[in-house]
């Protein structure tokens, strides 16, 4: 089971930042095929947000094959995102560790290393998608 | 039904002062909607016009179908828990719940002693000695077991410390979600209802200056930054909301379904508070703009 908390300040929509954190759960194995989600009253309890808001994030994840709804028992996990790249994470977050120590040593501040990564990220995608 | 609160025209004029005025509003079932303005800016008036204790000195306004002041007003299917949360000092918690089942038809004795209990109140406790916040739970067990379709609270988080205040959302929100219920509630704070809501409407003075889907609201909304430019060269598709400028840069709010693709504006998405800013400021500068001409006429 996994609690959900909503960051104001993102500009994130409230039922993305829901979706978000199921897809980093399952990506990083936190959650697991047959695990269940906490219902819509739970969260709706626990955040106090709108019902509407917690339904709209697993219509989305049940769309994208994630969970699965068993009406009157509730919303269960289908599939995985932690297949076999799992393992592929603690070399690439070396890397990345690295790199990081390295834009220090160079002089960037926090700010400067996140417009790099993210200008860098973005234009890479573009390039893919080209 | 889908709609819950339909308006058309609807006023109301205190002596001279029209404190709501042509206020037309569709508000569909099953939403939280969010009624956000400054105090004073009609809010109470529109929520007491809902529930019939009012009558419109302009145009009309039917909930769940009926007019709220007719024979046929549909009283027992409205809940309202008026601003202050009100409650009876002297009488007991228990006196309430006796008091509600007494008044409603529909009474949900059960509901009503389940949450009682889980709140910790005690049912020999008189009201007046209860916290703020305890009070604002009281009035909204009794709302909520009356079994409404509609339920409207003018300000009920408003007096109360940021704990009561989400301890009064969760609840609300636990509600709708176990119930078939609509909510309107008022709010001079928007941060206060933001999450709990998915529709909104803003009031400023006297009148309705947006009200849709919040979603939609934040995806139909823009904050275009750049060069200085003159709002009559901005297409026509675009609706100005509010506009300022530099000597060298103007910043406008505009309200648009199509993609901004002139590259010379950057373009940024706007928070639920900057939208109300937004809209209120723009009423603001009305207000002002209107002021030398009234002076010139007299």
């Amino acid at each position: 089971m996994i609690e959900f908390h909503l960051d104001g300040r993102s500009g994130v929509a409230p039922y993305q930042q829901l979706v978000q954190q199921v897809r980093r759960a399952l990506r990083l194995g936190i959650l697991r095929e047959g695990d269940r989600l906490p219902t819509v009253k739970e969260v709706v309890a626990h955040l106090a947000i709108n019902p509407n808001t917690v339904s709209k994030a697993y219509r989305e994840l049940e769309l994208e094959g994630l969970v699965s709804a068993r009406p009157g028992v509730g919303t269960f996990v289908t599939r995985t995102l932690a297949d076999n790249t799992l393992a592929a994470h603690g070399p690439l977050r070396t890397d990345l560790e690295r790199w990081l120590a390295k834009a220090r040593r160079a002089g960037l501040d926090e700010e400067s290393i996140e417009a790099i990564f993210d200008s860098t990220f973005r234009s890479a995608l573009r390039e893919d998608t080209a | 039904m889908s709609t819950v609160i339909r308006s058309a025209g609807l006023g109301k004029k205190y002596r001279s002062r029209w404190a709501l005025s042509d206020c037309s509003l569709e508000v569909p079932s099953g939403r939280v909607v969010g009624l956000v303005g400054p105090n004073g800016a009609g809010k109470s008036t529109f929520l007491n016009l809902a529930v019939g204790m009012l009558a419109p000195s302009a145009g009309e306004i039917e909930v769940l179908g009926e007019r709220p002041t007719g024979r046929s007003a549909p009283r027992t299917r409205v809940g309202y828990v008026g601003q202050d949360t009100p409650t009876y000092a002297g009488l007991s918690v228990a006196d309430h719940l006796r008091l509600g089942a007494h008044l409603n038809p529909g009474w949900d004795e059960t509901q009503a002693r389940q949450r009682v209990a889980r709140l910790g109140l005690d049912p020999k406790q008189r009201a007046g000695r209860l916290s703020g916040g305890q009070r604002a739970q009281l009035a909204l067990t009794l709302g909520l077991a009356k079994r409404p379709e509609l339920l409207l609270l003018d300000e009920p988080v408003a007096a109360l410390d940021p704990l009561a205040r989400r301890e009064f959302l969760q609840d609300l929100m636990e509600a709708v979600a176990e119930q078939d219920l609509s909510v309107v509630l008022s709010s001079h704070l928007v941060s206060d209802v933001e999450r709990a809501c998915d529709f909104l409407i803003v009031l400023v003075d006297s009148r309705v200056q947006v009200a849709g889907d919040i979603e939609e609201l934040l995806g139909s909304h823009l904050r275009l930054t750049g060069p200085r430019r003159d709002p009559a060269t901005l297409p026509a598709a675009q609706e100005v909301v509010t506009a300022s400028h530099t000597d060298r840069q103007s910043t406008y709010v505009v309200r648009t379904d199509a993609p901004v693709l002139d590259p010379a504006w950057e373009v940024s998405r706007l928070t639920l508070e900057d939208l109300v800013l937004a809209y209120m400021s723009r009423q603001a500068l009305a207000r002002a703009d209107a002021r030398p001409s009234l002076e010139a006429l007299r």
